[in-house]
């Protein structure tokens, strides 16, 4: 009986992978709990082992073959039970690959390219890089350039970043500037703050947002309000970043988005990247920023790839937000993962005779709010995007907003399309009704353009 | 008398100063009473002692003057003085080195005044005036000097101890030779973060001085009826961090642990604790009930193991002249008196100062 060994999800956003290694050749005899294959994303690694006892049969992909979706049959084998497979065989195969785990909608995320990216005049020679590749350059380039720039956080070194976002740079720099410290959020992050008022420049790691809870005291009353509270004297130049939102399936403790609760602060700027350019170009401004940035990103988004210019020093400032697509009709704006599913949206509508003007925020605090007017002056209709809960969002602000500095202007009440005011479910349907999809946008869009009854 | 430390009753001077302290040897020795001068090579000079003693008196009349300026209205909001520790901070700054950080909680008068920060800039502080350390906006619990290496007055309990570790941390970083010096009291050590900090101190060999100030209250609850295990300085012993207890009444007791501890950080060996035995008189913060301890505690307190007392019956039986002492008492007098006249003429704030220092400008544009 011949059974299937197919490529296995690394992690919940994983959608594929390259085989970098067969252990096994056509004709090996192999046993359950053998590795038989490595297989490699640009996050992780892992061995494949064979669930069954038999000799291989087939290799059906070539040793460094890449961008083999998951679920792919690399391999066969045979048990030499003789039956037909049944279906419980499928299913045993099945059990070490998984279904592909991310939500369609999340999964199909093209990257665009990035054609309106002008905030900083640039050499005009692009190259494609990941999010994860833009973020990694920016801090390995500005950690050339000042030697009181250091990385710190839970598995940044050795391991080479929980999300690979600092890969090599342990290699280049050393223990020294790239340290590996123990799970200790608010020891950390309180670390850090003490490093800057000591004229370092830390950049502080937190596996993820939602980790940063742990630290946000730390963050909101030694890092923010520092400055003021010593009358201008006590400046507290840190970066503190990591992936925030919803990944994939990872349900409600890992899956908040927090941009709300820290542009809430005054004292702080927050940016939340959605390109790869601009990834790198505000993560550099940030690093040279000389107050607290909170640098939000995503990890859905790390393995996305987009143009990004070339030049040694590609900054973007941060407080300018960018019109990734005019329209005429309804602005949009998103910040982070959203921005893509915005874009989406746009295209949707204009299939359908909506012309959709979609704004990248990129910085949350300071917000550009004349770049939002000028457009709903434009346009005379406003929609807000974000992954987060809807009471007191960042919707909930623009939409305020708006409506005050531009309500002669407006033809329709503001609409803010946002996750569900739920904690993230775990079950893959839930979870996508809990997010906001391109449908959502494309609905609010009808619905402030009168296509739609008000839902 | 329910709360003095154990070590008053205790008191036995020999052992200080005589032997170095390391990891590996015993964590816990006690220093405590006065040190006998035959055995102390660091027993200070008559002028050091009267300097000393200066700085301790400056702390209590400047901590009695804001008790007043308070019950006057003229300081607002919270305000936690220092009277009784005094010998702490002074005992510890007189034998750290130029370009040591300090840092410590919302109790930090003391430690301004011992940093050298200028009584007219505190006290204008806590009067919310223009001319204070943070120009009117931080108040008696956030004030800050960068120029005395004065990290603040921290008003989150405790948060203040991974911040120091991140001072120390950049001593090492930037290989100054300096000293993190971080205080926190006997409330904090329970926190989490502080074993947080512990342990990062330890793992990274920082150079980093956890001084606690264990006044056997934090706000109403003793010591006993918050803390489990019996020393605070053996509160590292998990991490391998040496501790000493140590009697925080006496100053010169303070200077020799102090000494001894920062030696051991210059060394490269990694942080130290000490915790310093002490009182406060008042009560935690100005609005206080005084219901958690009983008047002959803080009295006996007073007349016993009172700093600056001890170290004027020193200098008495040094022979020092009482005219000498009294003319110290005088000049302390008046630092005071015109910080608080000084205080209370500077005007308030300018307006537009609400809206400065939120955000420094000179970032990438």
């Amino acid at each position: 009986m011949s059974v299937t060994i197919t490529m296995p999800a690394l992690s919940p956003t994983m959608t594929e992978g390259k085989l970098a290694k067969w252990f096994v050749k056509v004709g090996d005899d192999v046993r359950s709990g053998d590795v038989v294959a490595e297989i490699e994303t640009d996050k992780a690694m892992m061995e494949v082992e064979a669930l069954d006892d038999g000799k291989i049969t087939a290799l059906e992909v070539t040793e460094g073959q890449d961008g083999i979706a998951v679920g792919t049959i690399i391999a066969v084998l045979d048990t030499g039970e003789g039956a037909m497979p049944t279906p419980e065989d499928d299913q045993k195969g099945a059990t070490q690959t998984a279904e592909p785990l991310t939500p369609s909608s999340v999964a199909k995320l093209a990257a665009k390219p990035a054609e309106t990216f002008s905030a900083t005049p640039h050499s005009g020679v692009l190259t494609p890089l990941t999010v994860r590749e833009a973020l990694r350059d920016a801090m390995a380039e500005e950690m050339r350039r000042d030697e009181n720039v250091f990385l710190m956080g839970e598995e940044v070194g050795e391991y080479q970043g929980a999300y690979k976002v600092s890969q090599g740079l342990l290699d280049e720099f050393g223990a020294r500037r790239v340290v590996d410290t123990p799970i200790t959020e608010m020891g950390f992050a309180g670390l850090g703050v003490g490093a800057a008022f000591g004229e370092l420049r830390p950049i502080i790691e937190f596996m993820t947002f939602n980790f940063a809870m742990q630290a946000i005291d730390q963050i909101i009353n030694s890092a923010a309000k520092t400055l003021y509270m010593s009358g201008g004297q006590m400046g507290c130049p840190i970066v503190f970043r990591g992936p925030n939102g919803a990944a994939a399936r990872v349900a409600a403790q890992h899956s908040q988005c927090f941009a709300s609760w820290y542009a809430h602060c005054p004292g702080l700027k927050v940016v939340a990247p959605w390109s790869a350019a601009d990834a790198k170009g505000l993560l550099k401004a940030a690093i040279r920023d000389p107050n607290p940035v909170i640098f939000l990103e995503n990890e859905v988004l790390y393995g996305q790839s987009f143009d990004v210019p070339d030049d040694e020093d590609w900054l973007v400032p941060i407080g300018k937000a960018n019109i990734v697509r005019e329209g005429t009709d309804v602005t949009i704006t998103a910040f982070s993962i959203m921005v893509g599913k915005a874009l989406e949206a746009a295209e949707t509508l204009a299939a359908q005779g909506i012309s959709a003007e979609v704004i990248d925020l990129r910085s949350l605090r300071p917000l550009d709010i004349d770049t939002i007017l000028t457009s709903v002056k434009k346009t005379n209709r406003f929609i807000s995007c974000e992954e987060g809960f809807p009471f007191a969002g960042i919707g909930a602000e623009l939409s305020a907003q708006v409506t005050e500095k531009a309500f002669d202007w407006l033809d329709a009440p503001p609409l803010r399309v946002t996750g569900a005011d739920v904690p993230m479910p775990y079950a893959a349907n839930l979870e996508a009704l809990a997010l906001p999809q391109v449908d959502t946008i494309v609905q609010a869009a009808r619905e402030v353009t009168y296509q739609k009854e008000r839902g | 008398m329910a709360k003095t430390p154990k070590s008053a009753s205790t008191a036995k001077p020999a052992g200080v100063g005589k032997s170095s302290v390391s990891a590996t040897k015993k964590n816990i020795r006690r220093v405590q009473g006065r040190p006998p001068k035959n055995v102390t090579p660091e027993y200070p000079d008559t002028n050091t002692m009267l300097d000393l003693y200066e700085q301790m008196l400056l702390i209590r009349r400047f901590e009695e003057k804001a008790g007043q300026l308070y019950g006057m209205g003229v300081i607002g909001g919270f305000c936690h003085l220092y009277i009784g520790q005094e010998a702490i901070v002074v005992g510890m700054q007189s034998v750290s080195k130029e370009g040591d950080s300090v840092i410590t909680s919302y109790r930090d008068h003391g430690h301004m005044l011992a940093c050298g920060m200028t009584a007219d800039g505190v006290m204008a502080e806590l009067t919310g005036r223009r001319d204070g350390y943070s120009r009117g906006k931080g108040g008696s619990m956030h004030m800050f000097s960068r120029e005395k290496n004065f990290f603040g007055g921290h008003g989150i309990v405790a948060a203040q101890v991974p911040i120091g570790l991140g001072l120390a941390f950049s001593h090492q970083y930037r290989n100054t030779g300096g000293v993190s010096l971080t205080y926190f009291g006997d409330g904090a050590i329970n926190q989490g973060q502080v074993y947080e900090s512990f342990n990062m101190a330890a793992l990274w060999k920082l150079p980093v001085v956890f001084v606690i100030e264990n006044n056997q209250y934090g706000m109403g609850t003793s010591v006993s009826r918050a803390a489990a295990g019996r020393d605070l300085a053996d509160r590292g012993k998990a991490y391998g961090i040496p501790g000493m207890q140590v009697d925080g009444m006496n100053v010169l007791a303070v200077r020799e642990a102090g000494a001894e501890a920062m030696a051991y950080c210059r060394e490269g060996k990694g942080p130290f604790i000490l915790e310093m035995q002490t009182y406060r008189y008042r009560g935690h913060s100005m609005s206080d009930p005084a219901k958690y301890r009983t008047r002959e505690e803080v009295d006996a307190m007073r007349k016993q193991r009172d700093p600056i007392d001890s170290l004027r019956e020193i200098l008495v039986h040094d022979g020092v002249e009482n005219d000498k002492i009294k003319a110290l008492d005088t000049k302390v007098k008046a630092i005071v008196s015109k910080a608080s006249d000084f205080a209370l003429a500077s005007p308030e704030p300018d307006e537009a100062e609400l809206w400065t220092d939120v955000i420094l400008e000179g970032g990438v544009s």
